[in-house]
């Protein structure tokens, strides 16, 4: 909270007395104008102010440094903001996932050809599923039959804390992933054909 | 644009919507929810503007991007459209990992099967030497 004689950077740009209880005044500082002149400039103050009071005290320091992200990269990119991005993150993910389902028909040959000769004695049997079901769930866990045999590491449940990227240093909190196939990266897909490609054939979405 | 035929912007913001209105090439009247989204998150006037700074040719893709961080900052008021990079860079890294896996394994048994027939095929030799390599045989033994 800052006292009356240093307004935060919100009352300092909009020109006005910032009060004790000011919503801008904890998360913008007075030594950082060009944070709440990015998000002003895109998102409109009135409209910061009331996403935040909509918001627990504890959910708006999160809300604004994710907020300003945006309104820099947007102000960066004027066309297409994070989006750009994020088609990116999920052209990368196809490739991982097409790459992976390459790699898992390849080890289903070594797993699912019965023993056609001597040399597949011995190896250990694994259960395994070789779709890859969104990557949510680790896959099945080993059952060596032969006690020599290493047991390789199964699929691994993801980490669900993510980092945010390289501009901000806040850690954030468990996202809701979804199982399924495809998981996340498909439901996004479908979010976007409806609001983005076909903006006419989206009938109401809350 | 006449009245009957009002843009979703327009409807929403209960004016008239006039032939050179900026908003409604965008914002169709058949999904008035891309726009009360769009006016929630930015604002009508401020998508105006920054739709008017941009190259005419550009502003529907620019239009589309917005309807987009605005829907997932309404799904998700805390990170909005953050929330949806972390996602995909935690699945991302996961794949990752698991393409690693995947591929370790493949490179195991790859190797096991290539020793395997490397043993059979020394074996056949053996076998095919028959009695000069002295292989026992169990018919040969008194």
């Amino acid at each position: 909270m800052t006292s009356s004689s240093s307004p935060c950077a919100a009352c300092k740009l909009l020109r006005r007395k910032c009060a004790p209880e000011c919503v801008f005044a904890p998360h913008f500082p007075p030594d950082q104008p060009a944070k709440f002149a990015n998000v002003h400039r895109v998102f409109g103050a009135s409209n910061v102010a009331k996403l935040l009071k909509q918001l627990r005290p504890e959910q708006r320091e999160d809300a604004v440094v994710s907020l300003a992200y945006e309104a820099e990269a947007r102000l960066r990119d004027p066309v297409n903001g994070c989006v750009g991005y994020i088609h990116l993150l999920q052209r990368r993910l196809r490739e991982l996932q097409h790459d992976l389902s390459l790699a898992e028909k390849e080890l289903s040959n070594y797993l699912l050809v019965p023993a056609a000769g001597p040399h597949l004695v011995g190896l250990p049997h694994y259960a395994f599923n070789p779709s890859f079901a969104g990557g949510i769930n680790g896959v099945a866990a080993p059952m060596a039959m032969n006690s020599t045999d290493p047991v390789l590491p199964v699929g691994m449940l993801y980490d669900r804390t993510g980092s945010f990227g390289a501009t901000a240093a806040f850690r954030l909190p468990a996202v809701q992933l979804l199982n399924g196939a495809g998981g996340f990266g498909a439901l996004l897909e479908q979010q976007q054909q409806r609001q983005y490609h076909n903006p006419e054939q989206t009938h109401g979405e809350e | 644009m006449s009245n009957y035929t009002r843009c979703a912007a327009c409807r929403y913001l209960r004016r008239r919507c006039c032939e050179d209105c900026t908003l409604a090439p965008f914002f169709p009247s058949t999904n008035p929810t891309r726009f009360a989204h769009v006016h929630r998150i930015f604002g009508a006037s401020n998508v105006s503007r920054m739709l008017q700074q941009i190259p005419e040719e550009q502003r529907s893709e620019a239009a589309d991007a917005i309807a987009l961080e605005a829907f997932w900052r309404v799904q998700d008021p805390v990170y909005g459209s953050a929330g949806v990079i972390s996602a995909l860079q935690t699945e991302i890294s996961g794949a990752q990992r698991e393409l690693a896996e995947t591929q370790a394994r493949v490179a195991v048994y790859a190797a096991r099967a290539r020793s395997a027939n490397a043993q059979v095929s020394a074996d056949e030799e053996r076998l095919g030497d028959g009695a000069g390599a002295g292989v026992y045989l169990p018919s040969n033994h008194p």
